[in-house]
């Protein structure tokens, strides 16, 4: 491998850099990560100085390594910015911040602007070259674990301006890694075998509540993703693949919902009914199934915007009903007192011990839900590779076509709907359970909103775009609670800065790729990276 | 024997009449041309018999049975079509767009593609084979990966054909085929069109170029002002002054 001599300006600012980041911060104690003392890189001083690593890329020739050391330059840079902010904000005026934090940001800007002159070079290897498939396989498992290793790091974190330069610290990494071919490498090894990789990463989401040492906050939390997600996936086939825009989709989740809990025997009930958990969970997509297509029916003549905005009513249809049907939901009380599920003697809401670690009621939902969510994996990509799969992107692509091909467009598209309305309803169904009560305000516009954005963020028509886009939604807020006033705001902003940098989302499909890139070819990365603007990430 | 019967079809689109109670027979192996200036009502007519727009009046029959309802029954009857202005699905591959024209001849349903079921695996073998055998037919043998939108013009006119036919059409509605064609891929168009024929395929088409029309047709009709002029050979419509008149006397190119 061939070796560069740093530009001295990149030297200057790197050791600036990371004398700064072992110096202190602030002039007062008590900021977090004890930023008033030196010596050590405590608090968010760390992810600075992680950042420095990508002073390596001036040195070392690889492809893409422009755009990934602007990224980690911009990210350092970033990271003292955040906390310069924070300082000023804590200790009330500029002379709350110490030498150390100024020194980072002159080797900060200093390594953005080594950085911008580099040569563009050429691009990463598509594809890694072959290596024994133990080798290969254990990159991919490599790559998972990291994943849980970010998330279960990013969780410890408590206090907010810490979490925000973790954010920037993740997002910046993740823009440099890609650019440097990472994820396009592991993509490859993910479609090389994807079984394994299936069961890699359903090890991994079930390792995640034994990394929560009994605390149960997070693995609630993550259980009210669980159920998100499934519904986000059966979004993604009405979105993603068919293309119908459902802004009232959240009705679905809300009538699995009722149903769970109508027929659990709640304490606070209309029905007095108790049918066993497996059929609630198929019932409840069943209605709400047949829900989709009484709603589909009339409306599925209608495109794009009209059907939008008709499914926006007939969201609002559902919330309005529930709210005042107190006969049958109890009205705007809704049903509360959903017992907790009890299979077989195992009761769901108890904690249980398991490999030396005591797992809280949720994570019994949660291991329900990964469940859920691996039967919606299977309907999703097996349907997406599959005529009917064909036909919904077809009819997505051009209608007039698609009819005069011989697809029957009205009963696809009813499909769609159908089956994106099974999985919320049984979703629901769950969630009746995690909530222990249903209530008409949990079935709100915003609920709608928020599951597009979901989609959307994350990446229409791939799984792990639902999953991501669903993660973050639940996460960010619950991180960023000081923030509380703000959140939405926050959030539109995230939405406005990933449209701009990576309009196909997260984990993108490779169809949907092509439609929005329409001048770079597969496998160069966007225009957006060019002018060393980051593409996006959950920044918040 | 007549496979397509059209009889007083006619379509109005308020007070304008497009198509005014026009008849005619496409039989098997027959190669129909269908000519006339601008505006004569051609494309509005394959629209009727396509399905895509429903006729005032008249009626429709292939192989014997009356045709009505949406443009995909009309396919899995047997007509297909391509458009005038190209209809491909543009982000689907090469391969991907003509496995989407097998849709009407396949049948797996839900249960089966989610479970994976031998009867589902036999049916994408065949559709598979089948589109590359009609890759193979119209020469994109080669561009099965590439994404529809990244094919020459003329590459993607002979997809759209391909596609039209993977649904196994007794007829092939062609809305001006070479246009935007230079003189070569004109003579392979017409070469296509005729291998076509002798799948057992019967070819309608619509186009501007005499030559093209007057050396691949076995009959011509010209619409003039959505009526039907003349019906005949290609001579009888060539020396037929009323043609002359209304339309040959103002040359197109």
């Amino acid at each position: 491998m061939r070796l560069h001599r740093p530009p001295p300006v990149a030297v200057a600012g790197a050791v600036a850099l990371v004398v700064g980041c072992l110096s202190p911060w602030a002039t007062f104690a008590g900021f977090p990560g004890k930023m008033s003392l030196g010596g050590f890189p405590g608090g968010a001083r760390l992810f600075c100085l992680l950042l420095v690593a990508g002073a390596v890329l001036f040195v070392v020739d690889v492809g893409g390594r422009r755009r990934a050391a602007l990224a980690t330059a911009i990210g350092a840079t970033a990271v003292v910015v955040v906390n310069l902010v924070a300082l000023v904000d804590q200790g009330g005026d500029i002379g709350s911040v110490s030498w150390g934090a100024w020194l980072a940001l002159a080797g900060g800007g200093a390594l953005v602007a080594a950085a911008w002159r580099l040569p563009s070079g050429h691009p990463p290897p598509e594809e890694w070259r072959r290596r024994p498939a133990a080798i290969e396989v254990a990159v991919l498992a490599t790559g998972l674990l990291a994943l849980l290793g970010a998330v279960v790091w990013g969780l410890e974190i408590e206090e907010s301006s810490r979490f925000v330069s973790f954010l920037v610290f993740l997002t910046f990494s993740a823009v440099a890694l890609h650019h440097l071919g990472l994820f396009s490498g592991l993509g490859v090894l993910f479609n090389r075998y994807p079984r394994i990789a299936m069961l890699l990463g359903a090890a991994v989401a079930v390792a995640f509540p034994f990394t929560q040492q009994g605390n149960a906050y997070w693995i609630r939390v993550f259980a009210s993703i669980g159920v998100f997600a499934v519904a986000a996936i059966g979004l993604n086939v009405v979105v993603g693949l068919a293309g119908l825009l459902d802004l009232g989709y959240v009705a679905f989740f809300g009538v699995g919902a009722y149903v769970g809990a109508l027929l659990a025997n709640a304490s606070l009930t209309t029905v007095h009914v108790h049918l066993p958990f497996l059929l609630v969970v198929l019932l409840g997509g069943c209605v709400a199934a047949v829900f989709g297509l009484v709603i589909g029916l009339p409306t599925l003549r209608l495109r794009g915007d009209y059907l939008a905005i008709v499914t926006l009513g007939f969201g609002e249809i559902f919330r309005i009903t529930a709210n005042n049907w107190d006969g049958l939901t109890r009205g705007p009380n809704g049903i509360s007192g959903v017992p907790d599920l009890a299979v077989g003697g195992f009761d769901f809401g108890a904690s249980h011990s398991l490999l030396g670690v005591t797992l809280p009621g949720f994570a019994n939902y949660y291991f329900v839900e990964l469940v859920l969510i691996a039967g919606a994996i299977v309907v999703f990509t097996r349907l997406n590779d599959s005529r009917i799969g064909r036909a919904w992107v077809a009819i997505r692509e051009d209608e007039v076509a698609a009819a005069a091909s011989g697809i029957d467009t009205i009963r696809l598209k009813l499909l769609a709907f159908a089956i994106g309305a099974f999985l919320a309803g049984a979703a629901g169904t769950v969630n009746a359970h995690v909530t222990t009560q249903v209530s008409p305000d949990s079935y709100t516009f915003l609920e709608s909103i928020l599951l597009v954005a979901a989609v959307v963020l994350g990446g229409m028509g791939t799984v792990p775009g639902a999953l991501l886009g669903s993660t973050a939604l639940f996460v960010l807020p619950e991180k960023l609670r000081s923030f509380q006033d703000m959140r939405l705001l926050l959030f539109g902003a995230a939405l406005i800065l990933v449209m701009r940098f990576r309009p196909e989302g997260l984990v993108p499909s490779r169809r949907r790729r092509r439609e929005l890139r329409e001048e770079a070819p597969e496998g160069v990365p966007g225009l957006a990276g060019a002018t060393g603007a980051p593409p996006g990430g959950p920044v918040s | 024997m007549t496979l397509l019967q059209v009889r007083g079809v006619t379509k109005r689109f308020e007070g304008l009449v497009a198509v005014d109670s026009v008849d005619l027979d496409v039989g098997e192996g027959d190669i129909l041309g269908v000519i006339g200036p601008n505006g004569a009502g051609k494309t509005t007519l394959f629209n009727c018999l396509s399905g895509l727009e429903v006729p005032t009046g008249g009626e429709i029959r292939f192989r014997g049975h009356a045709l009505s309802g949406r443009p995909d029954r009309f396919t899995r009857a047997g007509v297909a079509r391509t458009f005038q202005n190209i209809r491909l699905f543009p982000h689907m591959t090469v391969f991907e767009n003509v496995l989407v024209g097998r849709h009407c001849r396949t049948h797996v349903g839900l249960a089966s593609a989610i479970g994976r079921g031998p009867r589902f695996r036999r049916e994408e073998r065949e559709s598979e084979a089948r589109a590359e055998e009609l890759l193979d037919f119209v020469g994109l043998q080669r561009e099965g990966g590439v994404v529809a939108r990244n094919l020459s013009y003329g590459d993607q006119r002979r997809l759209e054909i391909a596609r039209a036919l993977a649904s196994e059409p007794g007829l092939l509605l062609l809305d001006e085929p070479r246009a935007g064609m230079n003189a070569q891929e004109t003579r392979a168009t017409a070469d296509l069109v005729r291998r076509i024929r002798d799948r057992g395929v019967a070819v309608a088409v619509i186009e501007h170029d005499m030559r093209f029309i007057f050396g691949l047709c076995d009959r011509v009709a010209v619409l003039v002002q959505g009526r039907k002029l003349v019906e005949g050979t290609p001579t009888e419509v060539q020396a037929d002054p009323r043609v002359i008149e209304a339309y040959l006397g103002t040359p197109t190119g």
